[in-house]
């Protein structure tokens, strides 16, 4: 059992969470002008990291509200947990972004033309050596 | 089930509204242990969901009818009779007795209706969307300690808390009203579950303890 650092609730319980995929994949900022295969990238081609990765993440049984978390796929380790909206701390999770007020409203949940850094959406290789701070929701 | 006094509602309908765990309660009587742990079904309760940015105007127009909105995770704010329960940082839930209703001659639903006005956000009426247990005694938070991952310890979960989470693997909003006493609001649909989880989380509380 993961437990994990809700921004709003502090930690809590893997199963009181939704998996919500990988994070900072931005909505076309012109949909009508993509072809069938870019539409189709969009949509369904996702990053498989063996590594440090950084995804989206709802506390469906407490706030309902979404954040991103950095996590290595490898270990479990959480690394980081930020806001929607914010962009990608780097891969070692050195820059945590501060909780506590993360949540923004409730449109938050989708990616708009806003959205953080592009460059977000190719995730870097795995990082051999992964940093060796504690997960953030190892606190009880 | 209790019900608090003999309400007119519309079209006769009070009389024959039926609590969701209305079923347990022989049950519910028989399995507590007096002195130990205590559960029953609560009185029918007016319920509100609130959806609204805190810092808006909207939000301090429906702060002045319930008696503050609660900031942050586990607040609990209100006045006598009303209160209010964080549930998000834009989601709270109103709770009151069962005569705030607007078919009861209340006024609750209406009166925050009328706080929101034409901001954005929404105020629904969900008086039955839940019901309400009542768990007290000395054992109430061992029992509910065998299935909610919380602390539940008296120096980390203080009286007056509410929090959204899970007891025996379903949502529950639990609400820690006194220091041996807790409010459960699982759904209409869970109570049923709910209430026979906790009538056997209770059961060894009736045989006398093992040194
Ligand atoms: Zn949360």
């Amino acid at each position: 059992m993961l437990l994990i650092s809700c921004p709003n609730c502090g930690s809590r319980d893997e199963t009181e969470f939704h998996y919500g995929g990988q994070a900072h994949v931005p909505y076309p900022e012109n949909p009508n002008e993509l072809n069938d295969k870019e539409w189709a990238h969009f949509l369904f081609y996702r990053e498989n990291t063996k590594g440090i990765f950084a995804e989206r993440w709802l506390h469906s049984t407490g706030c309902r509200q979404w954040f991103n978390m950095l996590r290595d796929t490898v270990t479990y380790d959480i690394k980081a947990v930020y806001p929607m909206g914010t962009p990608r701390p780097d891969a070692a999770g050195t820059l945590t972004a501060e909780t506590g007020t993360a949540s923004l409203a409730a449109d938050s949940t989708t990616t708009g033309t806003a959205a953080p850094s592009i460059s977000g959406t190719s995730i870097a290789p795995a990082d051999p050596a992964p940093s060796t701070t504690a997960p953030k929701g190892a606190t009880k | 089930m209790a019900n608090s006094a003999a309400l007119e509602g519309i079209n006769g309908l009070r009389d024959i509204r039926r609590s969701p765990a209305s079923h347990l309660a022989s049950a519910l009587e028989a399995g507590s242990v007096q002195g130990k742990v205590v559960l029953a079904e609560g009185p029918f309760q007016t319920m509100a969901g609130v959806r609204v940015d805190p810092g808006s105007e909207g939000a301090s127009r429906i702060a002045a009818v319930t008696g503050g909105l609660p900031a942050r995770c586990g607040d609990v704010t209100g006045t006598e009779g009303v209160s209010v329960l964080w549930l998000g940082p834009s989601e709270f839930l109103v709770v009151a007795p069962e005569e705030d209703h607007d078919s009861l001659g209340g006024n609750l639903i209406g009166s925050l209706t009328h706080a929101l006005g034409d901001a954005p956000g929404q105020v629904v009426d969900l008086s039955a969307n839940r019901t309400t247990f009542e768990l007290s005694g000395p054992r109430a938070r061992a029992v509910l300690e065998k299935g909610c991952a919380l602390d539940l310890h008296p120096r980390t979960l203080k009286a007056g808390t509410a929090l959204s989470t899970e007891i025996g693997n379903i949502p529950v909003v639990l609400w820690k009203t006194g220091e041996e006493s807790f409010r459960l609001f699982p759904r209409a649909s869970f109570a049923d579950f709910l209430g026979r989880w906790l009538l056997d989380a209770m059961r060894e509380y009736a045989s006398p303890e093992v040194p």
